[in-house]
């Protein structure tokens, strides 16, 4: 099978690569070398946001590089770093409210509802209804809707109301998880009886064991059925 | 997505037998069998994988040829010249490397007083942390206690583990977890608080915590997050190059800054290397789960400073790499697809191994069905692979289970038109973990003074094979001492160290009088990826 290929414009200079390849692997393949704009190779970290066109459509595309595959004429660039604002904060000390969001990002205030940071998402989250859910207040939603994000800055590189989405999100996240869901009580207790020494006897005990010792405790061990 | 005719064959004939396959039931290889499949299967028992060290603390050992080739390597530095003089950054606690372990360690040393300096190779976050879906343990239930996860932690190891470090990071690991949730980390829980916990392969007790798929990258978001909100200094794109000795302790470290190609020296009272794993170094040809920047850097580093190497003989593949379609290849399925049920299956549509071995048995019977048995399914590119059912899953525990319980990796999926939930994929195993290191004590230290180590770069703690779920523990449990240590020492550390490369002149010495080093230069900083036919083309002008 004869290798189907498609020309790539890497920042406006033109590339014949095979057209399997997501934009990454072409740009290797081209004789690109990354430093920025390549992290995890595997949609994990956000370092990989590119912007593209494709011949005769007026509109810019937005993806991540180690995931979107190339087409023949894309014009492409990534966009490896992003300026965003991020404000400090002490989760201890907030509450999980409204007001906690918009003291530091009050630009979340500013949004006009025009879904763009949504369309622009690579992980197909709904950006604009955790925007409005952490401007309502409802930071359980905003926590929920936005935990696939990547941090990958696309949804801010295209919001007219320059709101971080992403810092948004993280910060209600953290909120979240510190301030409404429950504390593991069992967690608590562990922690506890562990200060205590409560395991310390058996574990020394397990220590001192030679291998053939811990070996014969080991394959008689009960298993826990599984779920 | 484009099947050949043998693939839509053989899903048949796996779509056939899965009713039967609800209700088989596997037994757990006993002892024997176990030794008899790594035998003959594991990579880390084929010979040719590896080669004796020449040179360094750990010489004789045996150590894969990739990573030989890095340690009996040369640095760029010429300990003679090299101009050391100008300090640009001065510092107690230098952490070396911007993953989890590194994060939790720059917390940590701040929190202790210290003025810390978080340097790392590509952005801060982007590292194999970030990339862990599966879990984290922690023996926090009731039916569950330290003292078995302890035993769990060595029976995966093969009973090679250092007892002390198993102590540290088991009974760290409620702590740890509870600091994690203070933090803010988004666990899975149920209404009353009560932590979700699963099975993991080799566990005992359902022990593994996550936060739906994304464990590690909601982990280090929120570590990332906290440091930058404490103000801890960071500085990126700028690996540590070389490590500064005084001739016997260390007193800080040279980076390179990638974009502008100059070098920092920083003075530091303790370093902390928590460089992580090694999967770009692509071991016998494997492909990797593995970050770009996962190249060894903070072994060599170690290594040339004086500090022995542990189980650097064995490598943890992961079983279950997706081996189709190519573009994602090498990269996880994670553990937790297996954990909810999802089964492995060859050609034929038979399973063949219990799916919750530890990962070197499941990665083994993997082998063993495409060599051997010849009972793989060959791919468009020609790679052998079996299938993982993932169907099973949604039998068993209702429709959109998948989607709800692993939405990153059904959303991989989703991206190269293949529905996880309707369809089964293809696995093959691919270079995850690097089980060894450099050696440490529970306190991080190793074996040069002031130098410490935290995280997948050390070794020890999981003996010859770690368990999933036990890395991210480890991370932040050593991350955690070696940070609290690492700023304890410099607080009694008065007088600034002397900078020199001793250390280096040494070395250079000892690869010479072997003739080691060829024209091989270390560490590696980023894997190539280029077609060598550029790399012929490349004129040494510019950098
Ligand atoms: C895909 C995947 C899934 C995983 N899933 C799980 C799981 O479910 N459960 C589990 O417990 N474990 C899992 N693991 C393993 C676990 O994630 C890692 O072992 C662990 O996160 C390593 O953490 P670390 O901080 O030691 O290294 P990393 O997180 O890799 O961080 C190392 C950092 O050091 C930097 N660095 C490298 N060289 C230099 C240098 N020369 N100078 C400066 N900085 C440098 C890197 O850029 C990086 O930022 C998984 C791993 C992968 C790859
Ligand atoms: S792009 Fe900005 S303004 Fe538009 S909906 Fe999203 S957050 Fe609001
Ligand atoms: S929400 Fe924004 S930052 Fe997060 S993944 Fe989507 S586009 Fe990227
Ligand atoms: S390289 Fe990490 S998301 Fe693409």
């Amino acid at each position: 099978m004869a290798e189907q290929m498609a020309t790539i414009y890497v920042m406006g200079k033109a590339y014949e690569v095979p057209s399997d390849l997501t934009i990454m692997k072409a740009m290797e393949y081209a004789g690109y070398r990354f430093l920025r704009g390549c992290g995890c190779r595997g949609a994990f970290c956000g370092a990989c946001g590119t912007v593209y066109r494709t011949q005769d459509d007026y509109r810019l595309k937005v993806g991540l590089a180690c995931q979107e595959m190339v087409q023949d004429d894309m014009y492409l660039s990534e966009i490896p770093f992003f300026p965003g604002n991020k404000a400090n904060y002490d989760v201890e000390d907030l509450k999980p409210k409204a007001e906690a969001v918009l003291a530091h990002y009050p630009e979340v205030y500013r949004c006009l509802a025009c879904n763009t940071c949504t369309k622009a998402c690579p992980q197909d989250i709904e950006v604009m209804e955790y925007i409005q859910a952490a401007l309502r207040g409802d930071i359980a939603k905003a926590a929920d809707l936005s935990f696939d994000c990547l941090m990958c800055g696309l949804c801010a590189a295209r919001c007219p109301a320059e709101i971080v989405q992403y810092n948004v999100a993280l910060l209600c996240r953290r909120l979240y998880s510190r301030h409404i869901a429950p504390e593991a009580k069992h967690l608590e207790a562990r922690v506890k009886e562990v200060r205590d020494g409560k395991f310390d006897k058996e574990i020394a005990s397990l220590k001192a064991m030679d291998q053939r010792e811990i070996a014969k405790l080991y394959d008689a061990r009960d298993i826990e059925p599984g779920d | 997505m484009y099947y050949t005719k043998e693939m839509k064959d053989s899903m048949q004939r796996v779509a056939s037998t899965r009713e039967f396959r609800m209700t088989q039931e596997l037994p757990l290889l006993d002892p024997v069998q176990k030794v008899d499949l790594l035998e003959s299967y594991h990579p880390d028992f084929i010979e040719d994988v590896f080669r004796k060290l020449k040179v360094g603390p750990s010489k004789g050992t045996l150590t894969p040829k990739e990573f030989a080739d890095l340690f009996e390597a040369k640095s760029v530095l010429d300990p003679e010249g090299f101009d050391l003089s100008t300090v640009d950054y001065d510092v107690d606690v230098l952490v070396v490397g911007g993953g989890g372990a590194g994060a939790a360690a720059a917390l940590m040393a701040q929190e202790q007083g210290a003025g810390v300096l978080l340097v790392t190779k590509l952005r801060f976050g982007d590292a194999n942390t970030i990339m862990a879906q599966g879990g984290i343990q922690g023996a926090d239930k009731e039916n569950d206690s330290p003292s078995t996860h302890y035993l769990d932690v060595f029976g995966g190891g093969r009973y090679f583990n250092d007892p002390d470090l198993v102590e540290a990071l088991v009974k760290d690991a409620p702590e740890v977890l509870a600091w994690l949730e203070k933090l803010g980390v988004m666990f899975d829980k149920d209404s009353d608080g009560t932590m979700v916990s699963i099975h993991g392969g080799g566990t005992s007790r359902r022990r593994m915590h996550a936060a739906r798929d994304y464990t590690g990258g909601e982990i280090m978001k929120t570590l990332r997050d906290e440091a930058k909100n404490r103000g801890i200094d960071v500085v990126e794109f700028s690996p540590v190059y070389e490590l500064i000795t005084d001739g016997e302790t260390v007193t800080g470290a040279v980076l390179y800054n990638m974009e502008t190609y100059d070098f920092l020296v920083v003075r530091a009272k303790t370093v902390i290397l928590a460089t992580g794993g090694a999967g770009r170094l692509h071991v016998a040809g494997f492909p990797t789960t593995n970050h770009y920047g996962a190249t060894a850097d903070g072994l060599v580093l170690g290594y040339r400073a004086g500090v022995p190497l542990e189980f650097m003989d064995t490598i943890q593949y992961h079983p279950t790499g997706a081996a189709y379609p190519e573009q994602l290849l090498g990269q996880l399925v994670t553990e937790k697809v297996r954990g909810l049920g999802g089964q492995l299956v060859n050609t034929d549509g038979n399973r063949f191994i219990y799916e919750l071995e530890t990962r070197d048995v499941e990665a083994a019977a993997i082998i063993r069905e495409c060599s051997e048995r010849k009972k793989g399914i060959t791919t468009p590119s020609g790679y052998c692979a079996v299938w993982l059912d993932t169907l099973v899953i949604e039998e068993k525990h209702g429709a959109g289970t998948i989607k709800e319980r692993l939405p990153a990796m059904y959303r991989q999926y989703q991206r190269f038109d293949i529905d996880m939930a309707k369809e089964p994929i293809l696995v093959y195993p691919t270079q995850h973990y690097q089980n060894g290191g450099l050696k440490i004590r529970p306190d991080g230290e190793t074996t040069i003074k002031n130098l410490y180590a935290a995280g997948e770069v050390a070794g020890g703690i999981h003996g010859r094979n770690r368990l999933m779920g036990n890395s991210l523990l480890d991370v932040v449990v050593f991350g955690r001492r070696a940070g609290i240590a690492a700023a304890e020492r410099a607080a009694t550390l008065k007088t600034p160290g002397k900078l020199t490369l001793d250390h280096l002149k040494r070395f250079h010495a000892e690869l010479a009088e072997v003739g080691a080093a060829d024209n091989r230069v270390a560490p590696m900083l980023l894997p190539e990826y280029r077609r060598p036919e550029t790399i012929e083309k490349k004129l040494p002008v510019l950098p």
